[in-house]
C-alpha cells in the first residue's frame, strides 16, 4: 500500500468511526466494522484507485458490515430486526471535527488503565491495526487484540462524553505514546510504527481542533522541540549520545523553527501549564550552539516555576542539573539531597546518574564512578546501562 | 512494562507436597491465566522439567558439559510468566496470585524485563 493512500486512511478513520458511533452508538461494533473497513480500503484502493469520496465509501462499507452483523445476530436469535441502509448523508461527515475529540475523550475514560487508554487511541483515532500497535510495544498480537477487546467492553455502554474535562488524560495519553516511541532505542525497524511521529501528528490534530488551548500547544511544541534532536541522541552502534556531545548541525531546524514559534505564541497568550513550561525549555537546549553556551539561568528560572506548579521528583532532578550549572555543583548537588528521603526517587537510576554527573563536574571522580556503577545496576533500558558502565571506567 | 515472574521451586518442598496442594496449585495456575489473558497482561508462560534433567556447559576455554543441575542451588527456576503490566505495583499484585505464594518453601521472584526480542514480538 502506498504511503499516501496509508496516510489518507489514517486521517479517515476516526472521522468515519465518529459518524457511525453517532448513528448507531456501540461504540465497541463500530470499531470492528471501520477496522474492517480500512483493511478492505487498503486492499482495494491501491489496485482499483482511490473512490471519489473516500469518506463515504469508508462509512458505506464500515455500514454495512454492521448491519450484516447485527443481521446475522439477528438471524441466531431468530428474529426480525429491521435495519436501514442508507448512504451516509454528506453532512454527516463534516462534523467530524467533535468526533475525533470526542473519540479521544471517550478512549481515554478513566477507568482504563493508561496502557489500554494507548492502545485503543492508537486503533480508534490512529486507525493503526492491532499488529502494528503490538509491533510498536514489542508484545504477540494476541496480548495486545485481548487489552483491545477488554478496553471496548468495559466502555461498551458509555456514550461520547461531554465537555473537555478529560482533556488532560488525553494529552498525557499522546505524550506517553511519544514517550514510548523516544525512548525505545531498538535499531532502525521499516515495520515498526512511529510512535512519535503517530504522537506529533494526533495532537497536530488536537491542536488544530483547540488552537486557543495553550496546553495542546505547549504539548505540540514539546514533542517537536525534542524529537527535533532525535537523530543524534543514539550513536551508529545504537549507544546513547548525551545532550552535551550531540552533533548539534544535524538538529531538525524546521522542527525547531515550529516549536519555537508556537511556545513564543501559547506563552504570549494563555497563562503557562507544565506542558508549555517544559517546551520553553527544550527551546533554550534546541536554540543554543553547545552545552557552555546554553542560557541556563533561563532554564532554572523555567524549573523553578515548573517545580513549583506541578512539584515532582523528576522535575527537582532536572532543576538540581540547572542549579548547578548556575551557582556550581556543589548547589546542584545539595539539593539532590533533598530527594534522598523521597519514596518516590528510592532506588530511582536516575537520582544516581545525576549525582555522578554533577560529582564528576566537582572534580569528585572516584565518587562519580561509584554512582555511575550504581545508577547503571538500577536502570531497565540496555543502551543506558552501556553508557553509565562506560561512565565507570572514563 | 515487562516483567518476569520466576517461580522459585525447591524440589523437597514440591515432593511433600500432598495432593490437596497439588490441585490449589494446578487450580490457581488456571485461574491466573484466566485473569490476566482476559487483562490482556498475559505473553508467555513455560514450566521447567525437574532439574534433575539439566545439562549445564561451564564457561571456559573448552566450555565443559556436565549432567545435573548447579549443585551449589538448593532453589531452582521451576518456570515463569512474561507479563506487560502498567507498573511494580501491578506486577506484584499478580504475582500474589500465583497459587505458589500460599505454600511456605516456594517464592515468586519478580524482574523487569530490560531488551526484548523475539519470533511474535
Amino acid at each position: 500500500m502506498s504511503r499516501e493512500i496509508e496516510d489518507l486512511l489514517r486521517r479517515l478513520a476516526p472521522r468515519v468511526l465518529g459518524t457511525l458511533v453517532r448513528r448507531h452508538g456501540q461504540f465497541d461494533a463500530c470499531e470492528d466494522a471501520v477496522q474492517e473497513a480500512l483493511l478492505a480500503a487498503s486492499v482495494q484502493w491501491p489496485a482499483e484507485g482511490v473512490p471519489r469520496e473516500p469518506a463515504g465509501w469508508l462509512v458505506t462499507v464500515a455500514g454495512r458490515r454492521l448491519t450484516d452483523q447485527w443481521r446475522s445476530e439477528a438471524a441466531r436469535r431468530q428474529r426480525e430486526v429491521a435495519v436501514s441502509v442508507e448512504p451516509p448523508p454528506e453532512e454527516d461527515l463534516t462534523k467530524h471535527v467533535d468526533d475525533t475529540l470526542k473519540l479521544l475523550f471517550l478512549c481515554c475514560h478513566p477507568e482504563l488503565s493508561p496502557p489500554s487508554q494507548v492502545a485503543l487511541t492508537l486503533r480508534a483515532v490512529g486507525g493503526l491495526t492491532t499488529a502494528e500497535i503490538a509491533s510498536a510495544f514489542l508484545v504477540p498480537e494476541s496480548t495486545m487484540a485481548q487489552r483491545i477487546s477488554r478496553s471496548k467492553q468495559k466502555i461498551k455502554g458509555h456514550g461520547f462524553p461531554e465537555g473537555p474535562e478529560r482533556l488532560p488524560a488525553v494529552l498525557h495519553v499522546l505524550y506517553l505514546i511519544f514517550n514510548e516511541g523516544y525512548n525505545t532505542t531498538s535499531g532502525p525497524d521499516l515495520q515498526r510504527v512511529e510512535l512519535t511521529e503517530e504522537a506529533i501528528r494526533l495532537t497536530r490534530e488536537v491542536h488544530a481542533l483547540m488552537p486557543a488551548d495553550g496546553e495542546v500547544a505547549g504539548l505540540l511544541a514539546l514533542m517537536l522541540l525534542t524529537d527535533a534532536r532525535r537523530a543524534t541522541r543514539t550513536g551508529p552502534d545504537g549507544a546513547l549520545v548525551p545532550l552535551e556531545e550531540q552533533d548539534r548541525t544535524r538538529w531538525d531546524r524546521a522542527r525547531i523553527a515550529e516549536g519555537v514559534a508556537l511556545v513564543s505564541r501559547t506563552l504570549a497568550e494563555s497563562p503557562p501549564g507544565p506542558y508549555q513550561l517544559q517546551a520553553a525549555i527544550a527551546a533554550v537546549h534546541d536554540e543554543a550552539p553547545s552545552t557552555e553556551a546554553t542560557d541556563w539561568r533561563q532554564i532554572l528560572v523555567l524549573y523553578t516555576i515548573l517545580d513549583r506548579m506541578s512539584p515532582n521528583p523528576m522535575v527537582t532532578l532536572n532543576r538540581a542539573i540547572a542549579t548547578a550549572m548556575v551557582q556550581g555543583p556543589h548547589a546542584g548537588l545539595d539539593l539532590l539531597a533533598s530527594l534522598d528521603e523521597d519514596k518516590r526517587m528510592a532506588g530511582h537510576y536516575r537520582l544516581d546518574a545525576v549525582r555522578a554527573h554533577l560529582l564528576d563536574l566537582a572534580g569528585e571522580h572516584e565518587q562519580a564512578r561509584e554512582h555511575y556503577r550504581k545508577a547503571a545496576k538500577r536502570t531497565f533500558s540496555l543502551p543506558e546501562r552501556e553508557y553509565l558502565l562506560r561512565k565507570t571506567s572514563g | 512494562m515487562k516483567y518476569l515472574l520466576i517461580m522459585q521451586v525447591n524440589p523437597a518442598v514440591l515432593e511433600a507436597l500432598t495432593e490437596e496442594e497439588h490441585k490449589l496449585i494446578g487450580d490457581g495456575h488456571a485461574e491466573l491465566m484466566k485473569a490476566i489473558q482476559d487483562s490482556g497482561e498475559f505473553i508467555l508462560t513455560q514450566a521447567l522439567a525437574d532439574p534433575a534433567n539439566s545439562k549445564v556447559v561451564r564457561g571456559g576455554a573448552t566450555p565443559a558439559v556436565t549432567d545435573g543441575p548447579f549443585l551449589e542451588a538448593k532453589e531452582f527456576m521451576g518456570g515463569f510468566y512474561l507479563i506487560d503490566v502498567e507498573s511494580d505495583e501491578r506486577a506484584v499484585e499478580i504475582a500474589k496470585l500465583i497459587p505458589d505464594t500460599k505454600i511456605k518453601g516456594l517464592a515468586i521472584e519478580i524482574r523487569p524485563v530490560m531488551f526484548s526480542a523475539g519470533a511474535d514480538l
